[in-house]
């Protein structure tokens, strides 16, 4: 008798076409994205200018950038913009979200009407409020035709506060999916624990504040992932809403990587600006995903 | 050389072995319980027969045939999953017939043969529905269905019950029951529930940290149980086990053990080999059955002993009461008559029926007497 | 006592009603403000809007902007209108959509159903790929499409898409085949089914409804992504490039009215898409944003 454990053809073929099946698709990866992240990483420990040098000059990019007032400015308008985008979406999201639940005739309506911008292209969602915020012929110009004269909001043309146009065009765009978020959340949430605290005599106030927010969490903390992500991309809003400008006030580091590597033909620094920008994500991302997958298990 | 011979086989995970060495050959037509704990290896073994998992060394062989390394569907086996692993998409008559289908059946064959067994579990009218539209038990039905189809050389049950409520799990037994003794199947059935196992095999395997502890008939599991594991793990209330010493009294051997108000009492032995251990610590155990109120003790019993002491609680459960006391410092539960006159609190004459008494040694656990 | 027995515990008081009412009021203008401004605009001549009030209807009603936003505005260079790049996107958006939900609903299957050693970190490394900000493979890319001699083509961008697409479509289809039992692919290795048969006629059938959320998911995105098509697309532009170069055009008059007619064809199809299946949409956004 054997006491080796000999397979058939047939069991030993269908062990080896599931790992077939994925190798494409693992290869495609490994090359495109963990490959390409390896190149622009040399790439930006490089003297790189119009095209890919394979000459090393050590941290030379890097403190250059960290020189440049472009980049600094364009970091200080990604903290602006992130923190007020992340901390009004949630707000907005968390608010409509509790309103809804508040068993409202027209929730049906309400809710596309809340989440259908995220349907859109930032290219559109731009190009939509450029000409909205326009004083010229926008709100400004439409509250002086209703006989508001006074009234005044050119915040697009002005450097000092076209960022904050920004901010309202994007929370515009995704406020409704984190109310999709939070709504969910709170659908999730046990019914008899809210009837055990109204036994235990909660006001409402209390009853939100004290019992279920701290349970919607997990809706934070994925609203909070998915928007800080989406605000250290964002590339084509910019474009579209105010192309960087006025001057450069509203550059963001998505827009500084394109410019320096592909229109002032500094790639090297254009490099060690996606690898600033990718470790940013980074430091947020596989934390939330090291806990999600060992949540799962 | 038996009908499916399971020889030898061991399992590892990497460095660790989680079943070890196991030996069992089942005849044709017998029904095959493996039964034990979660984690206890019994579905990992059921697996292997399956070829759903590889054997890390040994062998198994259906009708003197080695299969391991055979792919699943050319062992000639059929399994029944505790999910049932309907295929959701098919209708009850596509699920049945689909393995006769990849088998390379012709149609007309299928459509025969599904019509048999579909008459046999009476789900005829159930046959173009969607597993998604069936109750639990027509779920159990059609996947016993599905493997009744193949007529496979084997059967394979893993917990088929377990995700049916209790009244419905207990009318499917018997319904299984019925149907080994009708179709004469060759069976290995997997479960943790020891009434399960009891009711359903010929022969059962207790099994326990990837170990089989004990293998055989029902009654001999039952009555003579090979280690305190097995003792304890089959019977419901489980079996008291009672920490005692054997003492000689003109020839004849005793067990000493002590009441709730801590004064030593005597129980005689039925079992003739006792007087080897004089002096030692052994293990007593007695079923809660053979601890009776006097009226209610076993009139064929030779030996059964009276013994005085304070009830603890009393269950009434219907067909039973159950009433506990306390020996040797432990909580005893004790089967009485639904009608015996016992209140808590009470001195009562307990009857122990020490034939059914069962010795086990304290070092091992393993039996000495019976 | 038997108010207990409502569905919601929270009872609100009237005034607090009307609040509740008068915000989800406001925010409904504040959300459909930019799409009424666009289709209203759109449908007026230009010296309405020049000369008039943005928010207003139209007084003479024209359906000229579109036509022109369609066929004869001038992008880049050429006046043709956004028909050529919408043909573009379409031709773009189809087989990369088909390719990467395929490659998902494999990946996820054997993911799932026959996992191996070291699935979990083939999978950790498809479901990374979903999360890298793409600026980190401008570069590498450019230079790769021109040695494959597919810049600025569209099986350029069809594959560029595909590469960034596969690890969504991986995580939806193994989310949802996880929530399937092992026993089901296992009783059909018994009955002699093999992984593709098994693929095909257990796992597939019931895939339908993942298979519209990742579908839907997947022409979202690519449909409105600019980025790579601005970097890649060379000539072959996209619909949303060719917009932006419509609307950012510097030369000649403004017209209002055709951009938002073209900024409105460029949303249509996304739009269309969610008024048709929302509740897809929104359960693979959802998907998308909590992992499982």
């Amino acid at each position: 008798m054997t006491t080796t454990v000999q397979m058939d053809f047939r069991t030993r073929l269908q062990n080896w076409i599931p790992k077939l099946v994925l190798a494409p698709s693992l290869g495609v990866i490994m090359v495109f994205v963990y490959g390409f992240i390896v190149y622009t990483v040399y790439l930006s420990f490089t003297n790189s200018k119009i095209l890919p040098s394979y000459d090393l000059v050590g941290m030379a990019n890097y403190t250059k950038l960290f020189q440049l007032p472009a980049w600094t400015l364009a970091i200080t308008n990604l903290a602006i913009f992130a923190s007020l985008y992340i901390v009004i979406s949630i707000a907005i999201g968390l608010t409509l979200a509790i309103f809804l639940d508040q068993k409202i005739r027209g929730e049906g309506v309400l809710r596309p009407i809340f989440l259908y911008p995220m349907a859109l292209s930032f290219i559109v969602t731009g190009t939509a409020w450029k000409w909205l915020l326009d004083p010229g012929i926008g709100i400004e110009h439409t509250m002086h035709l209703w006989g508001w004269a006074s009234f005044h909001f050119d915040w697009i043309k002005n450097s000092k506060y076209a960022i904050y146009t920004v901010v309202l065009a994007a929370v515009w765009q995704t406020s409704g999916f984190v109310m999709a978020m939070f709504l969910a959340g709170l659908r999730g949430i046990d019914n008899e624990i809210l009837k055990a605290a109204q036994i235990d005599g909660a006001s409402n106030w209390n009853l939100y504040w004290r019992i279920i927010i701290p349970q919607l969490r997990p809706a934070f903390l994925s609203s909070f992932v998915i928007l800080s992500h989406l605000a250290i991309k964002s590339y084509d809003l910019i474009i579209a809403l105010t192309g960087g400008g006025p001057g450069r006030s509203t550059e963001l580091p998505a827009t500084f990587m394109y410019s320096y590597t592909f229109t002032r033909n500094e790639m090297g620094v254009g490099a060690a600006s996606a690898v600033i920008m990718l470790m940013t994500i980074a430091a947020i991302m596989i934390p939330y995903l090291y806990a999600e997958l060992k949540e799962v298990k | 050389m038996g009908f499916l011979d399971i020889q030898n086989v061991t399992k590892s995970y990497g460095a660790v072995e989680v079943l070890h060495r196991v030996d069992i050959d089942v005849q044709e037509g017998e029904f095959l319980v493996l039964v034990g704990p979660s984690g206890c290896g019994k579905s990992t073994l059921l697996n292997m027969i399956a070829g759903l998992e590889g054997i890390t060394s040994g062998d198994i062989s259906i009708k003197g045939r080695v299969i391991n390394g055979v792919h699943p569907s050319k062992r000639n086996i059929a399994m029944v999953f505790q999910s049932y692993a309907l295929y959701p998409n098919m209708t009850v008559g596509q699920n049945m017939t689909f393995g006769l289908e990849m088998h390379g059946v012709p149609k007309p064959e299928r459509n025969a043969a599904l019509k048999d067994v579909a008459k046999l579990l009476q789900i005829e009218n159930l046959l173009d529905r969607k597993p998604g539209q069936l109750s639990g038990g027509q779920r159990q039905r059609v996947a016993m269905g599905r493997a009744l189809v193949r007529n496979p050389d084997v059967f394979l049950f893993d917990e088929p019950l377990s995700n049916l409520d209790a009244k419905l799990r207990v009318d499917m037994r018997t319904e299984i029951k019925k149907l080994h003794e009708k179709l004469k199947t060759t069976i290995v059935y997997v479960t943790h529930d020891q009434i399960e196992a009891m009711t359903l095999s010929t022969r059962i395997a207790v099994m326990y940290q990837g170990f089989v502890q004990q293998l055989g008939t029902p009654k001999e599991i039952y009555d003579t149980p090979a280690n305190v594991y097995v003792a304890t793990f089959m019977g419901s209330p489980a079996m008291n086990v009672l920490p005692s010493r054997v003492v000689m009294h003109d020839g004849t051997s005793y067990a000493q053990i002590k009441d709730a108000n801590g004064a030593d009492l005597l129980l005689k032995f039925s079992q003739a080999n006792m007087a080897q251990w004089a002096g030692k610590e052994i293990l007593l155990g007695i079923r809660p059955e053979s601890i009776t109120d006097p009226d209610g003790a076993d009139r064929n019993s030779g030996n059964i002993v009276s013994l005085r002491n304070r009830i603890g609680v009393t269950e009434p459960a219907g067909a039973d009461t159950f009433v506990t006391m306390e020996l040797c410092g432990k909580d005893i539960i004790a089967r009485m008559r639904a009608d015996a006159n016992v209140g808590a609190g009470q001195e009562f004459d307990f009857a122990i029926n020490m034939d059914k008494a069962v010795v086990f040694d304290p070092k091992t656990e393993e039996r000495i007497a019976p | 006592m038997s108010a207990i027995t409502q569905d919601t515990a929270i009872r609100t008081g009237r005034v607090t009603r009307m609040l509740i009412y008068v915000t989800l009021l406001v925010f409904t203008l504040f959300y459909l403000l930019p799409l009424f401004v666009m289709v209203v605009n759109s449908l007026k001549p230009l010296s309405e809007i020049t000369g008039g009030n943005m928010m207003s209807l139209p007084k003479t009603w024209t359906i000229e902007p579109w036509r022109q936003a369609w066929s004869s505005a001038q992008i880049g260079v050429e006046p043709t209108g956004l028909k050529p790049y919408f043909i573009n996107s379409i031709l773009m958006v189809v087989p990369a959509v088909a390719i990467s939900t395929v490659l998902g609903a494999l990946n996820g299957y054997v993911l799932t159903k026959w996992s191996f050693r070291g699935d979990k970190i083939i999978f950790g490394l498809l479901l990374l790929s979903c999360f890298i900000p793409f600026q980190i493979v401008l570069i590498p890319m450019a230079t790769v499409l021109g040695k494959l001699g597919l810049a600025g083509s569209i099986p350029g961008l069809i594959l560029v898409h595909v590469v960034y697409g596969i690890g969504f479509s991986t995580l939806y289809y193994r989310n949802y085949y996880a929530s399937f039992p092992t026993e089901l692919v296992r009783a059909a290795m018994i009955d002699g089914a093999g992984f593709f048969r098994i693929f095909w006629r257990i796992m597939l059938p019931i895939s339908g409804p993942i298979t519209v959320v990742c579908i839907i998911w997947q022409f979202t995105n690519i449909w409105n992504d600019f980025l790579f098509g601005a970097s890649f697309g060379g000539q072959i532009q996209p619909m949303t490039v060719a917009l932006n170069n419509l609307v950012q055009s510097s030369t000649g008059v403004k017209e209002y009215n055709v951009h938002f007619a073209g900024a409105i064809l460029a949303a249509l199809p996304t739009l269309l898409v969610y008024i048709v299946a929302g509740r897809y949409f929104v359960r693979g956004l959802m998907a998308g944003s909590v992992k499982g």
